[in-house]
């Protein structure tokens, strides 16, 4: 069974809808990686998992359960995480505070989590006393994603956790990312560069005008020169 | 080169911090054309219409209007040269009429000066007959006579799309600076606004330079289309060129992973 099935969503933010039957379902094991022109609906499509739009029709299915515009209150103890974009980190709080406030739901000993979120993220622990607003933009990123771990999250989403990094930290995350795949974590994620992101995605989603328009593994959708073309529209 | 440059971008530079989010950039906006600018996110498209419409000052390089260096104006005095922008988001005067937000649009009317209210009521009455009269022809070009008396705030994101247009013709700009007019419009009205450029375009003559992200407007009514990349034009051409240009899909698609 899928860990998270979206079937044909549609929802916008009020006025024109900007998703118009989109269709995702990914495991537990999965990489999946939604990529498409501006305006697809990508990061459009994670807010409306996440409640934090309306859905007005479809469906979103987690681990069995219906959770279509459930809040975000009720799905982070579900186990569903997210990193937005932007704005993503206490900037005058320091990195463990930060980290501390990921585990804001849990009533059980977050130690371990925190201990597991520092080998993964190896520099955090370094500046684990920093304020988060001090840190470079790739550094912060692993802050934002450090957070939304300490939920023991099944299934994180992440919004285009490249953007804005040097070539170097693109990487660096991108590599932290299928790390956090193997050890048992779902990614469903955005991104901007597509062909970079394609590359790791065990399940690639292309998107246009707010509707599945290619779908396969990640290899498959690179090898196909429809794919790019259709960055451009037409 | 002999064709008739109604803007001119000459080696324009600008820079946020380290970052140089235009480098050098030239290009030209052919006077009577619809010219379209297009990219990937981060190309520096909308650092580069800000500038031409005196929102962002470049650090380098020379900007014509016309032939006249306009680098660095403010976008009021380019508003009085006849260069205008629309924007994104409809910047509509909600608790005016459709009529009355048109009737706004030029500055320096008499009846904004209590003189002329008191001692030359005739002269502010006439004016304003005028400014009136222009507004319903804009208003009748548009098709908007249905809603002319409507509140703005309550027009659909297409009709204000359409008011913002409007607007730019109270004065007759010269150019129009398109700032992603498809946003948040349905398809349908969409083809609408589409239809209403065209005829500025080819009935009154206007010059539009729009930055989109729907690649299928940009398509119907852009030649040329410029493309930029990392700060800087990579192609200019017919938008079926631009399509088959494996340089361009490369930049959209992003590039192969590169080693560390």
């Amino acid at each position: 069974m899928a860990l998270i099935e979206l079937k044909s969503l549609v929802g916008g933010y009020g006025g024109v809808p900007i998703l118009n039957g989109v269709n995702i379902a990914i495991e537990q094991s999965d990489i999946g990686v939604i990529v498409g022109p501006n305006g697809a609906g990508k990061s459009t499509t994670l807010k409306a998992i996440f409640g934090l739009l309306k859905v007005t029709s479809g469906a979103v299915v987690f681990d069995g359960a219906d959770i279509t515009n459930a809040q975000p209150d009720k799905l982070v103890p579900r186990g569903l995480s997210f990193v937005p974009q932007e704005k993503n980190v206490f900037t005058s709080m320091s990195v463990e505070e930060n980290l501390e406030m990921g585990a804001f739901t849990r009533a059980d000993d977050y130690m371990p989590t925190l201990k597991w979120v520092y080998d993964m993220f190896p520099p955090l622990l370094e500046k684990r006393h920093q304020k988060a607003g001090e840190l470079s933009g790739g550094q912060r990123q692993m802050v934002a994603m450090g957070r939304a771990l300490m939920s023991k999250p099944r299934l994180l989403m992440l919004d285009e956790p490249s953007a804005g990094l040097s070539p170097r930290y693109v990487i660096e995350i991108f590599e932290q990312i299928v790390k956090i795949n193997k050890s048992g974590v779902g990614i469903l994620m955005v991104e901007q560069n597509a062909r970079q992101a394609l590359a790791f995605a065990s399940k690639g989603f292309v998107l246009a005008g707010g509707q599945n328009r290619f779908t396969g593994t990640g290899a498959e959708l690179i090898a196909d020169p429809e794919v790019a073309k259709s960055f451009l529209g037409g | 080169m002999s064709f008739d440059a109604v803007i001119d971008v000459k080696d324009v530079t600008k820079r946020f911090g380290g970052l140089r989010a235009v480098n050098k950039c030239s290009l030209r906006v052919e006077r009577g054309s619809i010219t379209g600018l297009i990219g990937p996110n981060g190309a520096g498209k909308s650092t580069l219409f800000n500038m031409v419409a005196g929102n962002i000052v470049p650090d380098s390089g020379t900007i014509y209007f016309d032939g006249q260096d306009i680098t660095g104006l403010p976008p009021y005095q380019l508003f009085a040269k006849g260069l205008l922008r629309t924007f994104q988001i409809a910047h509509e005067f909600s608790h005016m009429t459709a009529l009355e937000n048109l009737m706004m649009v030029p500055s320096d009317q008499p009846g904004e000066d209590l003189v002329n209210v008191w001692f030359r009521p005739d002269f502010v009455r006439k004016a304003e007959h005028h400014v009136r009269q222009k507004a319903l022809d804009v208003i009748d070009f548009l098709k908007l006579g249905h809603v002319k008396n409507e509140l703005a705030g309550n027009l659909s994101g297409g009709q204000k799309k359409l008011l913002e247009l409007g607007r730019t013709m109270m004065v007759d700009a010269k150019v129009v600076l398109l700032d992603e007019v498809a946003a948040g419009v349905n398809k349908t009205l969409l083809q609408d606004l589409a239809a209403n450029i065209e005829r500025m375009n080819q009935e009154l003559g206007y010059t539009f330079f729009v930055i989109e992200h729907d690649m299928d407007l940009i398509g119907r009514l852009c030649d040329p289309v410029i493309v930029m990349a990392q700060g800087e034009v990579i192609a200019q051409g017919p938008m079926e060129e631009i399509r088959a240009n494996p340089e361009i899909i490369e930049a959209y698609f992003g590039s192969p992973v590169e080693a560390a």
